[in-house]
């Protein structure tokens, strides 16, 4: 806990005083608080509380989402693991299922949960196929506001908001077809979306770069803001480490669960007859920036933006409703009875 | 909000798995601890005690800086606040720190209010969270939390017992903020002295109901010191920020005639363990009480005392917006019933003058007419009397002449006579 740097104690222009140091003077830990204790603390306590984590998976049938997960978290955390019916029958409408785990690693728990949405895209008339997205998506954050203005309200709100929304996009090597579009550009405004190229051992390294650019340009055409988000950038380092990362999303990835032995390691990957796809080496695919991404560098950060952000978006827009909804019903009873009067109520959005 | 609590037993429906490799979320609890240092910490610290008893030489003492102090005086009015922030750096780690002392705590005549100042200042704070907290639009990050998360009781060292001033103020703040009492010079106080009055001290605030802050006991990994700490309290402090050389170094001490009371000293006092307490092992916890135990008490009074509820009459539950909305509907309501009261008065006052005005008219009216009936009467009868007064006087006139002409004619007469009887 103490550290064996000099620690200095500044204090802003209200004091002219003395400060930690002392020139020629012994005794470190003499000037030594303790401030940085707090860091301890809050790991402490972070670690004894646990993380949550809700994923969601948006795709097609067949692309791979299931196989995803299960290598991104290295167990069995799809739905068709879970429920007995393997049956590959695709649903007649979107449904939407979720499957909660506790994973533990090195002493940190996580409650993981990974929310299935099958039967996207895959009806003939896919339009308004984004709704029980969205409405579920609200729904959790519904929830959640909720609890929040209770009285009597929990220690521990439960977070059931999606955090992080994955879409898998076709490998067909051209561009985003308009389903793409239309779903990203409705949900890139409520949640955060990490684009991914599925199925991408399919494509050569030139296609891949090629479907990556239009894949970009497309997005930015369309005003479709996926994470990491240029406008929630707080400093400039965060700016570079994210710009990097705007420059290779989608990632083109490969998911697998089995093992194979490659140059005398067990690795995960996709033996075929002309090779062995290795789904960690990132000259094959990039998964392993997807999960870097993901999981060890950027999963806080998701959080974070969807509790500050898109909650309070959803928060502000909630309860300003309620209050047009009011003062136009209101106007609407002051007209009634004051015919003279000439106001025009105002237009209820919602 | 970034984190939650894990249940010990899963969930129905939570399944617990074994990850077969390094899946990397182990790096999370750096990540939080990574962006609290980006945004840094805040901490506020309330110390009230008498003037004079060292409340700012010991938050310099404990935080290693000279904070801009000056002494008060003694002949203070009413009790005050006075607080201050200051930015503090260790190592990484950013801390702002806002010290709030009480200016004139003890020196009245009449001691009786002397705790409502302090009650209103942690009140205000609250109320100021919770304001934004209801906001619309609102920037829970980025606010900067005064709520105080400690507050240091300074005890003065008599030796015998608690003041009655004491315990009425302790008490009235045991539910609203984290009291840790501390025994202020005790460099004054004798070892068995002192542990006469510790023990004092703690069966007095048993006795009479406050509820000071215990260290937690549910992590293991602190939950060892922290019980010898609790039986230590409460810590007997010295602060000083002069130094004097023992031995070989400079420590912190106040210098006697007839020894050094050296501040770290753990044979001396309590400091070290106050420090290590307050700071090194729990400060994240007395944020952590603050904000789920006594905002939310405050919280939930509030909004009970401005009429909200949870569950609706028919015990559905009723959310804070619809109440609002119910509120603001009745409110509107009652307004417009008034309006129209008011109104309704106004007309009826306005009918009842105009029929009083239609009635004087009327009488007046009336009064006219009889006056010029009287009148036209009165002016009838004198013509009446006029004419007959005419008619009289005609006829005076008529028979006058004819009085006269009788006369005249008599004469005749008489003188025809006259000449008659001469000429016989």
């Amino acid at each position: 806990m103490s550290e064996a740097v000099v620690p200095d104690a500044m204090v802003s222009p209200a004091v002219g005083g003395l400060h930690g140091e002392k020139a020629g003077g012994p005794a470190v830990d003499f000037s030594y608080v303790g401030i940085d204790a707090i860091l301890e603390q809050m790991r402490r306590k972070a670690m004894k509380q646990g993380f949550e984590l809700n994923i969601m998976v948006v795709g097609q049938s067949g692309l791979g989402k299931s196989t995803l997960m299960n290598t991104l978290f290295k167990s069995k955390v799809s739905r068709k693991s879970v429920l007995a019916t393997a049956q590959e029958k695709i649903p007649k409408t979107i449904e939407i299922k979720s499957i909660s785990h506790d994973i533990e690693e090195k002493g940190v728990r996580m409650k993981l949960t990974v929310i299935d949405t099958p039967g996207f895209g895959d009806q003939i008339n896919n339009e308004n196929c984004w709704q029980p997205i969205m409405k579920f998506i609200n729904d959790q954050y519904e929830a959640y506001l909720q609890e929040e203005i209770n009285i009597n309200r929990k220690k521990r709100i439960p977070d059931s908001r999606v955090h992080c929304c994955i879409y898998f996009i076709p490998p067909t090597g051209h561009c985003l077809r308009p389903l793409d579009v239309e779903f990203m550009r409705r949900l890139s405004k409520v949640v955060n979306i990490v684009p991914v190229i599925a199925k991408a051992d399919t494509l050569t390294l030139e296609e891949r770069d090629f479907f990556k650019k239009k894949i970009r340009e497309e997005l930015r055409a369309n005003g479709i803001d996926v994470y990491p988000q240029k406008e929630f950038d707080e400093d400039a380092e965060d700016r570079m480490i994210n710009e990097k990362i705007r420059e290779m999303i989608p990632f083109a990835v490969v998911g697998s669960d089995q093992e194979y032995q490659v140059n005398g390691r067990r690795l995960l990957g996709r033996k075929t007859k002309w090779g062995t796809i290795e789904v960690e080496n990132i000259a094959h695919c990039e998964f392993a920036y997807l999960r870097d991404l993901l999981i060890r560098t950027h999963m806080q950060n998701i959080k974070d933006i969807t509790s500050s952000i898109h909650y309070e978006m959803y928060r502000v827009r909630r309860l300003n409703e309620n209050n047009t909804v009011m003062a136009s019903a209101e106007l609407e009873r002051t007209d009634a009875q004051y015919p003279s009067t000439s106001e025009s109520p105002s237009s209820v959005t919602c | 909000m970034a984190s939650s609590d894990v249940a010990r037993q899963p969930d129905k429906g939570v399944r617990p798995l074994s990850l077969a490799g390094h899946v990397g979320f182990d790096s999370l609890p750096d990540q939080l601890v990574n962006k609290s240092i980006c945004q840094g910490f805040c901490f506020n610290i309330l110390c009230i005690g008498e003037t004079g008893i060292g409340k700012s030489t010991l938050m310099d003492t404990l935080f290693n800086t000279n904070f801009e102090n000056f002494e008060s005086s003694h002949f203070e009015p009413q009790v005050k606040l006075r607080a201050q922030t200051y930015d503090l750096q260790e190592s990484n780690v950013r801390l702002r720190l806002t010290v709030v002392n009480t200016v004139g705590f003890g020196d009245q005549m009449n001691k009786q209010e002397s705790y409502q100042p302090v009650v209103d200042y942690i009140d205000r704070q609250f109320e100021s969270y919770l304001q934004e907290e209801l906001k619309i639009k609102r920037s829970l990050h980025n606010y900067h939390d005064s709520r105080v998360h400690a507050c240091l009781y300074f005890i003065s060292p008599s030796g015998h017992s608690l003041k009655s001033l004491d315990l009425v103020t302790m008490k009235k703040l045991d539910s609203k903020v984290n009291i840790i009492p501390v025994i202020a010079k005790a460099d004054t106080i004798s070892k068995s002295e002192l542990h006469k009055f510790k023990i004092k001290i703690m069966s007095e605030l048993v006795s009479n109901g406050v509820q000071i802050y215990q260290f937690p006991l549910d992590d293991e990994t602190v939950a060892k010191v922290n019980t010898t700490m609790n039986g230590h309290l409460p810590f007997a402090v010295v602060g000083s920020t002069e130094e004097v050389s023992v031995g070989n170094k400079m420590v912190k001490a106040r210098q006697y005639p007839w020894g050094v009371v050296q501040v770290e000293n753990e044979n001396h006092c309590d400091f070290v363990k106050l420090r290590e307490m307050l700071i090194c092992v729990n400060m994240e916890d007395l944020r952590e009480q603050t904000h789920t135990r006594h905002y939310e008490l405050y919280r939930r009074c509030k909004l009970e005392e401005m009429g909200f509820k949870d569950t609706g009459p028919e015990s559905k539950p009723v959310s804070l917006q619809q109440t609002y909305e119910a509120k603001r509907q009745e409110f509107l309501v009652e307004l417009q019933k008034r309006e129209d009261e008011m109104r309704q008065m106004f007309v009826q006052r306005v009918k009842e003058k105009e029929s009083e005005l239609k009635e004087a008219e009327r009488e007046l009216q009336s009064r006219f007419e009889q006056l010029k009936r009287l009148h036209a009467d009165e002016k009838a009868a004198l013509e009446e009397k006029k004419r007959l007064l005419d008619e009289d006087q005609s006829s005076f006139s008529k028979r006058r002449a004819a009085a006269q002409l009788l006369q005249a004619q008599s004469l005749t007469a008489n003188g025809k006579k006259d000449k008659d009887r001469k000429n016989e």
